[in-house]
């Protein structure tokens, strides 16, 4: 039964470990909220030889591990995983699930939600704890101008999915220590309606842009696909990639590789140029983690300006151009 | 024989619609409406698999009363026949109260199904939580993001791209799938088609009353969430702003940060550093 400190359930999404960080994302987001709660930070682990995450998620923030180990849990299961969570939530009470934004988290969140009869916001950019001690979760609305925060008065537990790289993971302390709890796989879990016929890995595609030191990313104010192909003239100069708009890409000025965006497309160049871009949020939360930012936009007001290390009111093709000019001017040699 | 229902969603055709900075809300008044790209997809993939197996398609869509138009051109895209969920009651539901109404109208009005298939997500909200939902709510297998898929007899065997694994998974009918963009193209539709199935057509309209619905279970009080308020994003930097012509503010780029950028993209772009 509940005890008596509140708890924060994160669910342990460990496939793919070492590219998917979002689940040490949400323990460390978890940490900080769980502050201000007076709540314990735990981690909802459900599958076979699980040791090694068990461990990396204690070594990065969870207090508190509820495992559910089997060998029928071996494979992924919406079905039994959803079931377990189910089950585990109606016995254990956690006031708050955070569930990653992968694949998997987006068809299993909205289902656990859904049988437990609570809410469930999406993607979420910002979590946080109001005066009354609920989750605040922020996420964007109406088009990606403009921020929301919701909130879920009532119903218990109040949960929200967070796509990956909206936070930063805590360094592992592999000191740390946390309490196992282990739960025995449910004796009346009804079966998987689902067969798994085969299941192949295939690694990651190109990290290229994500990984690049800088990026040229450009908007819908390049204005044609023409002056758009110079942003790869300039990028080529930098030694960098080319990163796009969702507009862009819809219009066939850059391929769907080049996407920046919340849509796991994330990137965390040193330097950062963007022309023509507005700012939607959307855009945004793919480049939260960019070091140095300039700007190029007529509009003085948009959001990618203000956010903008050094702010260019000027035609973004054209400062593109000098760019590339000054740029071959300088590297002759 | 498979007997099959396509949820489809009319969303705002310009998914980048301007933002009024004074009322802060999306300019609607400027998007027309079309066809949510996943289901059009789906509707497809509805649409080969009746002409694989023999069978029916219905189109549903809960919305305003102007989202008909999806459903008539689900009609000229090949859709036997269609229902329309429509009630004031039922405006700005969200992902729980959207699936919610779906499963009703189906249990009522087309309970005798083998495969309902939904887009994976919608372009204007993107939460790809209706279809795992409706699943949910009708208490059936559901797989989501499904490239391909085959019946065979009473079952359905399908491919997925999920995180990083190709998946081939089975389950037995009746089940839901969402439907990736990969595949299942749609198919073109002329006008003519068009002009057809805004004719008489086998369309039906229902309200929440005839659903049995409790207005106060799917209006803002049956909603688990609350929204708190609505802001625009500002962040905080040093944001030193430039402005003349683009000869100049380069060069005062490269004046003030060279030293910085030569470090990062470790080629020397000073001045002195020529030659
Ligand atoms: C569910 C959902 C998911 C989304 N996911 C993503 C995503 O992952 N990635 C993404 O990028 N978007 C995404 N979007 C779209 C996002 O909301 C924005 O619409 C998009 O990022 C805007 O692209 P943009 O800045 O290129 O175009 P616009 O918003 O049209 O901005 C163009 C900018 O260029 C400026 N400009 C115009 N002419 C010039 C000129 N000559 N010189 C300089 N500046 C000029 C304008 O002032 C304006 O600020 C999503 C939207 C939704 C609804
Ligand atoms: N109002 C609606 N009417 C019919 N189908 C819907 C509706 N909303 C969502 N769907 C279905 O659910 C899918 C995913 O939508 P969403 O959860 O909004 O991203 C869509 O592609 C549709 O197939």
């Amino acid at each position: 039964m509940a005890g008596n400190a509140p708890e924060i359930w994160v669910f342990g999404d460990y496939r793919n470990y070492f590219q998917n960080r979002v689940t040490l994302q949400l323990l460390s987001r978890a940490t900080d909220l769980a502050g201000r709660l007076g709540a314990v930070v735990c981690a909802a682990v459900f599958g076979h030889q699980t040791d090694e995450w068990v461990g990396e998620y204690i070594a990065h923030g969870a207090r508190k591990v509820y495992l559910v180990e089997n060998e029928a849990l071996r494979d992924y299961s919406t079905d039994l995983y959803v079931a377990i969570m189910e089950r585990l939530a109606r016995q254990y009470r956690p006031e708050i699930i955070l569930v990653g934004a992968t694949s998997f988290g987006r068809e299993f969140a909205p289902r656990v939600a859904k049988r437990l009869g609570t809410g469930l916001t999406a993607d979420c950019v910002g979590l946080d704890i109001s005066e009354e001690g609920l989750l605040v979760q922020t996420a964007p609305a109406f088009g990606g101008n403009l921020l929301t925060r919701i909130v879920t008065p009532e119903k218990r537990p109040q949960m929200a999915t967070v796509r990956p790289g909206v936070f930063q993971e805590i360094p592992h302390n592999y000191q740390a220590t946390g309490e196992i709890v282990r739960v025995p796989m449910p004796a009346d879990l009804p079966g998987d309606r689902i067969r798994l016929v085969s299941s192949e890995h295939r690694p990651p595609t190109s990290q290229k842009l994500g990984d690049a030191a800088v990026v040229v990313c450009g908007g819908r104010g390049m204005g044609g696909k023409g002056k758009f192909r110079n942003l790869y003239e300039l990028a080529r100069l930098l030694g960098g990639e080319v990163g796009a708009t969702r507009p862009v890409v819809y219009a066939g000025w850059a391929d769907e590789d080049a996407l920046v965006g919340q849509a796991d497309k994330h990137i965390r160049p040193k330097v950062l140029l963007s022309f023509g871009i507005s700012g939607a949020i959307q855009h945004t939360a793919g480049i939260i983690d960019a070091g140095f930012i300039i700007a190029v936009n007529k509009n003085p007001n948009a959001a990618m300006m203000k956010m903008a290390d050094v702010a260019v009111v000027a035609d973004a093709n054209q400062v593109c151009l000098a760019l590339i000019k000054e740029l071959r001017k300088r590297l002759r040699g | 024989m498979v007997k099959m229902i396509v949820c489809i969603k009319q969303v705002p055709m310009a998914t980048e619609l301007p933002w009024d900075a004074h009322t802060g809300t999306l300019r609607r008044d400027l998007a027309e409406g079309m066809m949510n790209p996943a289901c059009k997809h789906a509707l497809e993939a509805a649409l080969t698999m009746r002409h694989l197996h023999g069978g029916h398609v219905t189109a549903v869509t809960m919305g305003p009363p102007m989202a008909e138009e999806v459903l008539r051109e689900a009609i000229a895209m090949g859709a036997d026949r269609c229902l329309m969920l429509s009630d004031p009651a039922l405006a700005g539901a969200d992902t729980t109260v959207t699936s919610f109404a779906l499963a009703r109208a189906i249990e009522i009005f087309c309970p005798d199904f083998d495969l309902i298939l939904t887009g994976c997500h919608t372009t204007d909200s993107e939460t790809a939580q209706v279809g795992p939902q409706l699943a949910e709510e009708l208490n059936i297998p559901g797989i989501a993001y499904v490239d391909e898929m085959e019946v065979r007899d009473r079952s359905i065997r399908v491919r997925r791209f999920s995180d990083n694994f190709l998946e081939t998974l089975e389950t037995d009918l009746p089940c839901l799938l969402t439907v990736n963009t990969l595949h299942h193209s749609p198919r073109y539709v002329p006008l003519s088609g068009l002009q057809d199935a805004f004719g008489e057509v086998n369309l039906l309209t229902v309200k929440a009353s005839d659903l049995g619905i409790d207005p106060e279970s799917v209006g803002i009080k049956g909603s688990p969430t609350k929204i708190l308020n609505v802001f625009a994003p500002r962040a905080e930097k040093e944001n030193i702003v430039l402005k003349g012509a683009p000869k100049k503010i380069v060069e005062e780029i490269f004046e003030r940060f060279d030293t910085k950028i030569s470090g990062i993209i470790k080629k020397d772009i000073k001045r002195e550093g020529q030659g």
